[in-house]
């Protein structure tokens, strides 16, 4: 098991009446991109800000390095952080702005003079040492802000939205270049976003936070196909749900009746005959024909195909009134809106939620 | 636990509200004694005697101030309307249009901002002897008129600023012509700003002494000069009396200000409710 | 000739067209401004270089010599004293008005506008009623000494009046509620993510303070000064009502120049010099928020 860098437990936030960080337990492991995912309020923001020493703990402890920081300022802490808006300082150049946390610990100014030098060059800002955060377009603040934290060689660098502000074609190369630097620094990052693609392209882990607690922490991989609860199902990526009632569950595979008696096959396993379920299906994952297939009875009309650019997007209603999206990568000749299809999928890329209690069906 | 930061943060805040309790206390102590010596019972104001009311009835019977706070006040009303008046369609052209002068009468709006009062006084002073001009009412207002109106026209400007100018443009759009439009729609957009300059310049003008004391007779005389010339031999409670009631009168309009316009709130959110 | 008149009238109309919003909204504040600002300050100038006759009226001479009177030892101590009286109100003024400021700065908006409302309020209440409360307190029988001497802190009264403190006391009873308003103003538009970044790159408050907070204040804190050295240095009432006639300031000195001696040429010149310093002082205020601008996005 890998070094613990960062530890929460049972840490509470309240602001005022408002309880917005509930028994919040987490472990963040050297090394590690993790991100924390989640609508805004969701509380993600304040979780790094404690971290940061920016906002204290109502209850709880955390520590960093098995060293408890309750008792520490934000200037005592090992963490430094890149934050939403940058927050450079406006009256000082690109220089000052990255010496700023060596010259506030009194290094040597030849030492900060090579050291500044370093990061110029690896954040691609060579030559811009005089200008002032004015002068400088987005992307380039955003390089500014991300060096000023990483010269302190912080032990975890925390980044809240730090890609919010750019443009979409900025932001994906900006998202590249921070998951290389991290890798090449093996520095731990702790990234805020509410931006599930993000999210999903750069992290090693991702917890997806709602209402000031961690609805499911894992790989990207595993937290898009199997997510734990129908909050994550419906925030990562899309999903249709069904919601049904377990009639078998023989050999790890589970067999569905709908509301309306629709029948639905899945793979499951831990789940009980005769329990309620909300059966989740990916769009891409799901198909339709004329034809029936065993094991199946999910009946409705195309009311809509649509060329989304890369895909073609159907939409079924089905007979109880219930609409499901299905994407394919080319369009049906013989299928026409108004036609009557059957929906069903591969067994393994259905997968099921429990409708109490927040486990995965894995 | 987080005791120790919990603690120092504490004590800040403690410290901070002391810090600021003590600011108050300084500026707030000259009034509180204006207030208590306008009770007292006795003329030289040193120590507590006994509480009187006897100060507000010289005050008001046998007094010349009243009539000295009665010119005063005729002087802040006018000057007030006329530099609301100057300065508000003044701030509107020197923002729309571009002419010959303007960066002179910009500059010239500037003066009596930053320069001392003293100079602003003896300019004026100066003006008026060199054209023969008596000094007294008129006087004292032409030169109250043109200290006020830099404030008003900085006041509009920030107003002007924020202005959505096509409203404006929609009212022309939609036949209205340029004096319909001033008086129907950039005239309303613009009260709150006038009301807050006509504010300014009321207090700027009642209160003036330095120039007021250059330019007035030796017969017509405003409050705050009359104070002066009596503050060398020492002033009378009944002033404490009037300045109490000034501030009291102040604070009312205040405490009014904001009831109404709390009230004005919640009719106007009782009118979005009726609406959804 | 008809032809011609037509063309003119239609000239006329189309100038009047062009020009009447410019003239009609322009006009008024132009001519105020002109007669009542420019050309008395042109006129100051212009004295300011003219002789007196014996009797106290100008003869149009021109000369330096009210320019080369400045210079006695006489004026110049005069000057100094106001210089230093009125630096040392601002820096009580900065270091009474800053932390206040601050403070109210940090409450939500509700309890700073009513908070900053509190400081204004004895703005508006009547200065020279407000300076004789000053004068009452500090006398020699008056309640100050009358408490300390009750407790036996002193065994004599203090004879605080008619000193440079009580007038720097006065000065700062004027001053003060305007101090605060510039640097609410500017602590306030203050990012305090700014402070926060310090903070994390490891600054301790007062390196925080003095390398960010303050930096990006200058703007309200030469507002404050402007709006403080400059006044104190004219505001001849206060020493007046305070100081006796003892303490004498270059406010007073202008203003007995043209009130009492009448020596306008004299008193011109002296007034000059105080337009110049304010001039230096406002030079330095619009380089500072120029700078402000620039860097603030």
């Amino acid at each position: 098991m890998a070094d613990v860098i960062v530890e929460l437990e049972k840490v509470n936030k309240y602001f005022g009446q408002n309880h917005v960080i509930k028994d919040f337990d987490l472990r963040i492991i050297e090394g590690e991109f993790l991100t924390l995912l989640g609508p805004s309020g969701c509380g993600k923001t304040t979780i790094l800000r404690m971290i940061a020493g920016l906002e204290d703990a109502t209850s709880g402890t955390i520590k960093i390095q098995d060293e408890r920081v309750e008792d520490k300022e934000a200037y005592e802490r090992d963490v430094n952080t890149v934050f939403q808006s940058y927050a450079l300082f406006p009256h000082m150049t690109t220089y000052e702005n990255i010496a700023y946390g060596l010259n506030v610990k009194k290094i040597p100014k030849q030492e900060i003079k090579e050291r500044v030098r370093e990061m110029l060059e690896m954040v691609q800002l060579m030559g811009y040492e005089g200008r002032k955060p004015d002068m400088m377009s987005g992307g380039q603040k955003q390089r500014v802000a991300i060096a000023r934290a990483l010269i302190n060689k912080p032990k975890v660098l925390l980044l809240d939205e730090p890609l919010g502000a750019l443009d979409l074609k900025l932001r994906k190369q900006m998202q590249i270049e921070l998951k290389r630097l991290q890798k090449k620094l093996n520095i731990t990052f702790v990234y805020v976003t509410h931006d599930q693609e993000e999210a999903l392209t750069m992290s090693d882990r991702i917890a997806v936070m709602q209402e000031g607690v961690v609805e499911q922490l894992g790989t990207p991989d595993e937290i898009y196909k199997y997510p734990g609860t129908k909050f994550v199902a419906g925030f990562i990526g899309e999903s249709n749900i069904f919601e049904g009632e377990i009639i078998s569950a023989k050999n790890g595979i589970l067999k569905v009746a709908g509301s309306s008696g629709e029948k639905m096959t899945l793979l499951g396993s831990g789940f009980d005959e005769g329990e309620p379920i909300q059966v989740c299906v990916r769009p891409e994952a799901a198909v339709y024909s004329k034809e029936p297939k065993d094991g199946f009875s999910l009946k409705g009309t195309v009311r809509n195909i649509i060329f989304v650019g890369s895909q073609y997007r159907t939409l079924i209603l089905l007979e109880n009134g219930q609409e499901v999206k299905i994407n394919r990568g080319r369009k049906d000749r013989d299928i026409k809106e108004g036609d009557v299809v059957y929906i069903y999928w591969e067994d393994e890329d259905g997968f099921g939620i429990r409708k109490k209690g927040q486990e995965t069906q894995k | 636990m987080a005791a120790k930061i919990k603690k120092r943060r504490k004590r800040l805040k403690i410290g901070g509200t002391l810090f600021a309790f003590l600011v108050y206390a300084f500026i707030y102590t000259p009034i509180a004694v204006m207030v208590v010596f306008s009770f007292n019972d006795q003329r030289i104001n040193y120590y507590w005697k006994g509480f009187t009311f006897k100060w507000y009835e010289k005050l008001f019977t046998d007094s010349d101030l009243l009539s000295y706070l009665w010119l005063s006040l005729f002087i802040a009303v006018l000057a007030t309307v006329i530099s609301v008046i100057i300065g508000t369609i003044g701030a509107l052209g020197l923002m729309r249009f571009e002419f010959m002068l303007k960066k002179v009468v910009n500059t010239s709006l500037y003066i009596p901002v930053v320069i001392p009062e003293v100079v602003m006084g003896l300019s004026l002073l100066m003006l008026y002897e060199s054209v023969n001009m008596p000094l007294g009412v008129t006087a004292i207002l032409l030169a109250h008129v043109t200290f006020c109106i830099p404030f008003v026209v900085i006041i509009m400007r920030g107003r002007l600023a924020g202005m959505d100018k096509s409203v404006e443009e929609a009212s022309m759009d939609l036949g209205a012509n340029r004096l319909t439009t001033f008086f129907k729609i950039t005239l309303p957009m613009l009260i709150p700003g006038i009301m807050s300059s006509a504010f300014m310049s009321f207090t700027l003008s009642i209160d003036d002494v330095i120039i007021s004391n250059f330019v007035s007779g030796p017969t017509s005389t405003t409050l705050p000069v009359k104070i002066l010339s009596m503050v060398k031999v020492g002033l009378t409670p009944d002033i404490n009396a009037l300045a109490t009631i000034m501030v009291m009168v102040l604070l009312l309009g205040i405490i009014l200000n904001s009831v109404f316009q709390a009230l004005m709130k919640k009719r106007a959110s009782i009118n979005i409710k009726t609406y959804f | 000739m008809n032809e011609k008149n037509g063309i003119t009238v239609k000239d006329k109309k189309s100038w009047f067209r062009r020009n009447g919003p410019v003239l009609s909204t322009t006009g008024p504040i132009s001519v105020w401004m002109l007669v009542f600002v420019l050309i008395p300050m042109l006129y100051i100038i212009f004295i300011s270089f003219m002789t007196r006759d014996v009797y106290g009226g100008i003869v149009y001479d021109f000369t330096l010599d009210n320019y080369k009177e400045i210079i006695q030892p006489l004026y110049l101590k005069v000057i100094w004293k106001s210089l230093k009286l009125a630096f040392i109100t601002t820096v009580i003024c900065l270091l009474l008005g800053y932390p206040l400021a601050y403070y109210i700065a940090g409450k939500p908006s509700k309890t700073a506008a009513k908070l900053i409302m509190l400081v204004m309020i004895p703005y508006w209440t009547n200065s020279l009623v407000r300076l004789y409360s000053v004068n009452l307190l500090g006398a020699t029988n008056g309640p100050i000494n009358n408490i300390l001497m009750d407790i036996g802190l002193i065994s004599e009264p203090l004879d605080m009046l008619y000193s440079d403190g009580i007038v720097v006391i006065g000065l700062l009873t004027a001053m003060l509620p305007f101090s605060v308003l510039p640097l609410y103003a500017s602590i306030e538009k203050l990012d305090k993510s700014l402070l926060e970044a310090s903070r994390d790159l490891g600054a301790r408050p007062h390196i925080t303070f003095l390398k960010v907070t303050i930096p990006l204040t200058m703007p309200g804190i030469v507002g404050c000064v402007l709006l403080v050295f400059i006044p104190s240095l004219g505001m001849y009432y206060v020493p007046e009502a305070l100081g006796g006639g003892k303490v004498m300031l270059i406010g007073s000195l202008v203003r007995n120049q043209f009130l009492v001696t009448k020596n306008w040429p004299f008193g011109a010149s002296l007034a000059i010099l105080l337009v110049l310093m304010t001039l230096a002082m406002v030079w330095i205020y619009t380089r500072v928020s120029k700078m402000d601008d620039l860097e603030v996005f």
